[in-house]
């Protein structure tokens, strides 16, 4: 192994520890949501920090390797791909937290009502779903995973556009929940941000992998 | 529209029953830098001193193929009239060290027995040194023998000494391996500035000196021309994995 192949599998180490980070402030988030646990809301907000550090010693590294090692072709591309699945495992970072306060301030319990008729829990199993398989893509450079990636976000694009509709419904049948469905508005909306993040990650595996550009391509 | 200034055809080369050069198909665009890169032994050498017939000095070399300059057959031109039309310049800075700056600009003229008057060979002088970027450094010092100037200095004096002819194209064999950085660094950028008028063709072992100053790279393995592109296209998605095998450092 030559050394600038020993600092890009560090990288590469790096960013799946990261990943793995982002999955489970994800998974947490959801767990306190439904069960309105706020000590692991608090939890997340502050492992929040460690993702940032993640974000910043992966981007150093970044910068080191393209200034140590010129990096060209598929190393290139690979470094170009790590420092943008790092700012948008970053975002997914700063999602998570920001669900995670929602729990926090929220005095009582969310109503499951809400979250089954906007079908709240699959969008979010779904998210957690598409964010453990894109990380799974990238580290084994299956582009044929990262492509199904595309197809399976539209089930999270699909709950955001019927959301505004059903939370609606839900507030003209009952003004004293306005609040928690505002709430639960609020989680799609991050939770179909949490799709698009994954879907430009499985975009940036694919131009690391095969050198083909996906951004603002139709992939249907 | 690109033209094509510089073109072979199944050109071979071989150093007795040493096949160094097998069956090479490339044709290289007026005024653009092309870089020929490849691990040592490859051919590269070879390829470039078989353009402008240096390769049959060697004793025991010969050649087979074509190669054409403006669609005439260099194999069928003087090899002395091949050399005026494309000058080369090579790794290490070699100005004639009794021959003034001046002298030296104008040596090609001279060792072909071309008189010039005065005026046109003062005209011929400042005009290549002005060329190289050397002008205003010696311009006061003409008369000093090109060996007081430093190295850098030097090989632009041999560039100069190339353009002085009005060749069509410029070969170099490594021409900054022998420099330090900054001396490098103004060499490389003449490159842009003679591409405005001449073609060159670059032979450097020294990748990232490829993908700063050439427009389409040339990669060589065992002899044989591997993959010829666009230089940004060959540095971040080659198609050959020799090639990528070689430039990320992966070759075995």
């Amino acid at each position: 192994m030559t050394q600038m192949e020993i600092e890009l599998s560090s990288v590469k180490t790096e960013v799946m520890s990261m990943w793995n980070l982002v999955e489970s402030q994800l998974q947490k988030v959801r767990t306190a949501m439904l069960h309105m646990d706020r000590d692991l809301a608090r939890e997340v907000v502050l492992k929040e920090k460690r993702v940032n550090a993640f974000e910043l010693k992966i981007d150093r590294d970044c910068e080191n390797i393209f200034a140590l090692f010129c990096p060209v072709a598929v190393d290139l591309r690979f470094l170009l791909a790590a420092l943008k699945i790092n700012s948008n495992l970053e975002r997914i970072g700063d999602i998570a937290e920001g669900i995670a306060r929602y729990v926090i301030e929220n005095a009582g319990e969310f109503d499951h009502v809400i979250f089954q008729r906007t079908h709240l829990n699959q969008m979010f199993d779904e998210a957690i779903n598409i964010l453990q398989d894109t990380r799974i893509a990238f580290e084994s450079e299956d582009t044929s995973l990262a492509r199904s990636i595309f197809k399976r976000d539209e089930v999270l694009d699909t709950i955001n556009v019927n959301a505004l509709g059903i939370v609606a419904d839900c507030i003209k049948e009952n003004l004293d929940i306005t609040k928690d469905a505002l709430y639960v508005l609020s989680i799609i909306r991050k939770l179909e941000r949490v799709g698009d993040q994954t879907k430009n990650m499985a975009e940036e595996i694919i131009f690391y992998v095969e050198a083909k550009v996906l951004k603002h391509v139709n992939k249907s | 529209m690109e033209s094509t200034i510089l073109k072979t055809v199944d050109y071979n080369a071989y150093f007795g029953d040493n096949h160094v050069v097998k069956n090479v198909n490339i044709e290289i665009p007026k005024n653009q830098v092309v870089a020929v890169m490849g691990p040592s032994g490859c051919g590269k050498t070879t390829f470039l001193r078989g353009i402008n017939r240096m390769h049959e000095l060697i004793p025991g070399a010969t050649a087979k193929g074509k190669i054409f300059l403006n669609n005439e057959d260099v194999l069928d031109m003087h090899p002395i009239f091949v050399r005026l039309k494309i000058g080369m310049v090579f790794q290490r800075p070699n100005p004639f060290p009794n021959l003034s700056i001046y002298d030296n600009v104008i040596a090609g003229y001279k060792l072909n027995g071309i008189k010039l008057p005065k005026d046109e060979r003062d005209r011929i002088v400042e005009h290549s040194l002005n060329r190289v970027a050397l002008w205003n450094e010696v311009k006061d010092s003409l008369t000093k023998k090109g060996s007081f100037l430093s190295g850098g200095q030097q090989q632009r004096l041999c560039i100069a000494r190339a353009v002085a002819m009005e060749p069509e194209v410029l070969l170099f064999d490594e021409p900054t391996s022998a420099l330090d950085p900054i001396s490098t660094s103004t060499v490389e950028e003449l490159f842009h500035e003679l591409k405005k008028n001449y073609t060159l063709v670059i032979v450097t072992h020294n990748m990232q000196q490829a993908a700063r100053v050439s427009d389409r790279t040339a990669f060589f393995y065992l002899g044989e021309l591997v993959e010829f592109d666009d230089t940004k296209k060959m540095f971040t998605n080659p198609t050959d994995q020799r090639t990528q095998n070689y430039i990320t450092g992966r070759f075995s």
